[in-house]
Parts: C-alpha cells; sequence; structure tokens
C-alpha cells in the first residue's frame, strides 16, 4: 500500500473554478487516487476522518448546499442502496438548508431536461447556475459519468464539489472519499453532528 | 418490478417522468403495439425530422420488446443513434459497422452474468450500417448462430450523412450525393439471412403496425431458445428521397412482407402463442 500523504510534485490543486473551457484532468496534473483509509482535499492524500471533518465543514458553511444522489442510490436495486439511500437522506436532515436534485440516469434528454429539477451528466453546469448551488455533493454516479460532470463543474462554476464513491474515489471532486457505504455515510453525519455542536458551543463563549 | 422500485424518501424528488415510467412504464408488464396510447413509453419525443418513417418504427419496436426492462439494444451511427440515447432503456452506441461484434460480446457476458434470465440483447442500425460497412461482423454473427436480434432499419441509404447510396437503394435511383444512379439492385440481405443460419427472418414495414410488433417479438423470442434472429424494416426517409412527409406511410406500404422460420423457432411461436398468456412470456432462462 502507499504511504504517499501530500500533492502532486507540480503543486496543482483541484480548486473551484472556472478553470477552463476544457479543465484537465486532476489524474492527468499528477492527482493519484486515495489508498484505504484515505481520502483527498484538493488533490492532497489525506486520513479519511480529516476529509470528513472537511466535508462537514463546507457543508456546514454553504449557503445552498445540494446532494445529487445518481441512480446507484436512487433506484431501490440492492438492500446496500436502499440503506445507503437511507443514510444520505438522514446526513441531508442534518445539514441546515441542504437540498437533493437527482440524477436519475445519464440520458441526454429532448428538447432539454428542467435543470432546476434534475441533473445530468451532460450538463451540470446548469443545474449549479440556475439554482445558485456553492456546495454539492456526488453519490452513486457511476465512475465515468461522476468524473464527466465533476470536470464540467470545476470547468465552469464556482461550485466546491463533494464525491462520495463506492469505489476508489474521484480525483476530480476538491474532496472525495472512497469505499463510501451505508456506515461510512453515517460516519459523516456523525461527524456533521459533532461539527455543529462545536459551531454552537462556540458561540455560546462568545 | 424489483429493479425499478425508487429508493423509499427520493420519490419526493425524482422527476415526474421517472415516477410516470415508475408507475405507467411498459416495464415487466407484457405490452404490445395494441397498448399504445395507455401507458407511458420508453420515448416520448424525438429530434428525427417530421414524418420519419424510421422514428415511428423505432417507437413500434420499443412498444414490441417481450420484457424491455431485460433488453439491451446496440446501435451505430446514423439517424436512429440520434433518437435512442434519450429512451428509458439501456442502449449502447457502437463505432460504425461495429454493433454485431459488440452484441456478440454483450449476450455471451450477460448470459454469464445472469445465468437464470433471458436478456435479449437487439441490434438496431441503419441499412448502412447493417449491410454496408457492417457486414462482416453481421455475417458473421450469423454464421457463428449467435442468440440475438438484428433489426435493419432499411431507409435506402445514408440519410444522417445527406444522402450517399448504400447497398440497399434500388437500382437506378439518384439520391442527393450519388448523382450518377445506383448501379446495381437492391442487396437481398434477408435471402443471405436465411443461408447464413439465421432461425427467424421477417420484412417488415411500420404501416402494418402490429404485424411489424409481431414480427419483432416473434425474433427476440426466436434468437432466446433456437438461433440468430433478423428484421428488415422499410422506412422511407423523407428528407433524402424528397417527399411530404405526410406520405412516408403510403409509400411504407410499397414492400413485401414476408416471415420465414426454421421448423424448430417455428415450433416454438406456435408454442409460445398457443399459451393462455401469449403476451406475456416468461423471462427466466
Ligand atoms: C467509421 C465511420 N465512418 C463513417 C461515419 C460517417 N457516418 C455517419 S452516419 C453515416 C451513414 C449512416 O447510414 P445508415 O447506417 O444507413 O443510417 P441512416 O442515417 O440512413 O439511418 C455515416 C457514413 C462514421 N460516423 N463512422
Ligand atoms: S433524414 Fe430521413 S431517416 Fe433521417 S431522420 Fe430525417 S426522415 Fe428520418
Amino acid at each position: 500500500m502507499s504511504t504517499l500523504i501530500g500533492l502532486p510534485k507540480n503543486g496543482y490543486r483541484v480548486v473551484p473554478g472556472p478553470e477552463a473551457y476544457l479543465s484537465p484532468s486532476a489524474a492527468i496534473m499528477g492527482v493519484v487516487l486515495p489508498e484505504e483509509g484515505q481520502g483527498l482535499i484538493e488533490g492532497e492524500i489525506v486520513p479519511q476522518e480529516v476529509a470528513m471533518e472537511e466535508i462537514a465543514n463546507r457543508l456546514l458553511s454553504a449557503r445552498n448546499p445540494m446532494l445529487f444522489p445518481g441512480p446507484l442510490v436512487l433506484w431501490a436495486w440492492s438492500d446496500k442502496a436502499v440503506a445507503k439511500a437511507k443514510a444520505l437522506q438522514d446526513m441531508v436532515a442534518e445539514v441546515p438548508g441542504m437540498r437533493i436534485i437527482p440524477m436519475p440516469d445519464y440520458r441526454p434528454k429532448y428538447p432539454m431536461i428542467n435543470p432546476e429539477v434534475e441533473i445530468n451528466p451532460n450538463h451540470p453546469n446548469l443545474t449549479i447556475w440556475h439554482n445558485n448551488i456553492d456546495v454539492c455533493m456526488f453519490v452513486g454516479v457511476h465512475c465515468h459519468f461522476a468524473n464527466l460532470a465533476l470536470k464540467i463543474v470545476r470547468a465552469g462554476t464556482d461550485c466546491y464539489t463533494i464525491a462520495l464513491c463506492g469505489e476508489r474515489g474521484h480525483e476530480d471532486a476538491m474532496i472525495t472519499l472512497r469505499d463510501v457505504h451505508a456506515e461510512e455515510v453515517r460516519k459523516i453525519t456523525e461527524t456533521i453532528k459533532r461539527v455543529k455542536m462545536g459551531r454552537v458551543s462556540c458561540q455560546k463563549e462568545e | 418490478m424489483e429493479a425499478l422500485k425508487i429508493s423509499p424518501g427520493f420519490e419526493k424528488v425524482m422527476p415526474q417522468e421517472y415516477l410516470e415510467l415508475v408507475e405507467d412504464g411498459p416495464y415487466g408488464r407484457g405490452l404490445g403495439v395494441k397498448d399504445l396510447g395507455t401507458f407511458k413509453e420508453l420515448i416520448e419525443v424525438h429530434p428525427l425530422c417530421a414524418g420519419c418513417a424510421l422514428g415511428l418504427s423505432i417507437r413500434l419496436i420499443l412498444a414490441s420488446l417481450p420484457n424491455p426492462e431485460n433488453t439491451v439494444i446496440v446501435g451505430t451511427t446514423g439517424c436512429n443513434a440520434i433518437l435512442m440515447p434519450q429512451v428509458a432503456i439501456h442502449n449502447i452506441h457502437c463505432l460504425f459497422g461495429n454493433q454485431s461484434a459488440v452484441a456478440t460480446g454483450l449476450k455471451r457476458a450477460l448470459r454469464l452474468r445472469y445465468p437464470n434470465t433471458h436478456k435479449d440483447v437487439v441490434v438496431m442500425a441503419g441499412d448502412g450500417g447493417v449491410v454496408d460497412i457492417g457486414l462482416a461482423p453481421t455475417m458473421h454473427s450469423w454464421f457463428r448462430r449467435e442468440q440475438f436480434t438484428t433489426i435493419m432499419l432499411d431507409n435506402e441509404g445514408y440519410s444522417n450523412t445527406g444522402g450517399q447510396e448504400s447497398g440497399m437503394t434500388r437500382q437506378g435511383v439518384v439520391v442527393n450525393m450519388a448523382p450518377l444512379g445506383k448501379k446495381f439492385p437492391k442487396v437481398p440481405l434477408h435471402e443471405v439471412a436465411k443461408v447464413a443460419g439465421c432461425a427467424y427472418v421477417a420484412t417488415a414495414t411500420p404501416a402494418r403496425a402490429r404485424r411489424l410488433g409481431q414480427m419483432v417479438r416473434r425474433a427476440i423470442l426466436v434468437a432466446r431458445e433456437i438461433g440468430p434472429a433478423y428484421v428488415q424494416i422499410f422506412c422511407p426517409c423523407s428528407t433524402n428521397y424528397k417527399f411530404p412527409p405526410a406520405e412516408s406511410l403510403k409509400r411504407a406500404k410499397e414492400t413485401e412482407i414476408t416471415e420465414y422460420m426454421v421448423p424448430e423457432a417455428k415450433e416454438w411461436i406456435e408454442r409460445i402463442e398457443k399459451g393462455p398468456k401469449a403476451e406475456e412470456v416468461s423471462n427466466e432462462a
């Protein structure tokens, strides 16, 4: 197992855009996927817990946080999918103002989808723009479509992207975690609750 | 349908179209052409030309799939490829002409992965894709007796690229980009299919909608149990053949409807169609 911790040698960071009409893929810029127990923050390999903490902070600081669930969790195709869907909805309930816009499949729609009510990998930027989303979380989107959507979002918007992946992670997101199933989602929810409590007690002290 | 349930709680964020597909779609219901207008179709609107007979044929084909939830359509470049990605069914777009090679691998893999369920693989492509550039993979899939259905959407030319001749263009016809006129006759691919190993071969037209639906259905059921199936559908193209779109169906009638089955296929079809619920064919392997 790699013990690599840190940014790519060239210092490239996966940060909110707009980066370029065709932003380079993070992999081409040297970002590598995390190993077990690790995550990525802006291309830098960090321990999983650190990434969870940052996810909690980002979601709780957002003006308009949004969950983008993909087909792997929207459809009840297995008990695991249903459990993960439930855990995600519990997580959303813990983040003030967080809403959900689904990506039920990957079809380009004719004459055009309504980007306000659904997100599509072919034009995710429209959903971000029209709904004015500053932090979003992708989950349950098949790898190649997630990579495509994340790159388009980074290319054309200033939205902060988080990708919870059931496989190896998504280097094109600003924060990513790998091996995320229902249990890991519940861990994120616990982290959100803890960070929220910390913020409340800080306010009290002030 | 087990596979088409929404995860509890997410129903409230699903767009209306998906709620309708789950509640009123054709999945697992054994519907057919006769039921059109009574259920939520797999495609509703499309960007093909007004009066396109190919678009109508695809609508009829989609309504005729015995088990749409367990069907994968394999297509290739051409007018149909503009419509197909929008259909609420699994479909794969291949390199031009490669569709039967991709379908071969897909069908074999699905059989290994899902040994207890019939996963129907249906190749659907234009005449250029099937009879010209894709002829070798098409024929070899028949020689090898690969168990999937090939449907040719025969508009007698290359329409998507502005009107070049294909093997299916009739002799003497002048299309936009072939001013000298076709020098040799239309390729009799349905005849070739019979000697190449197809267990079911039909020529159809969208002008006879129910018959087309019956043929597509029979082809897919034969491909499941007996061997390769081929359906050739005549789809006149008003844009490249320069006739008023309203004439498409009249023109579509100008073809011969034929049906051929090897004896085992005939026996199998008779057995299914004599059953108590001919429309509801189980897809358990
Ligand atoms: C390998 C390759 N060669 C050529 C083309 C260009 N091309 C796109 S559509 C098309 C014609 C398709 O004709 P047909 O299969 O008859 O379908 P139709 O458009 O008539 O429905 C061609 C040649 C391509 N996309 N790929
Ligand atoms: S060019 Fe012809 S085949 Fe293509 S969409 Fe138009 S009418 Fe249909």
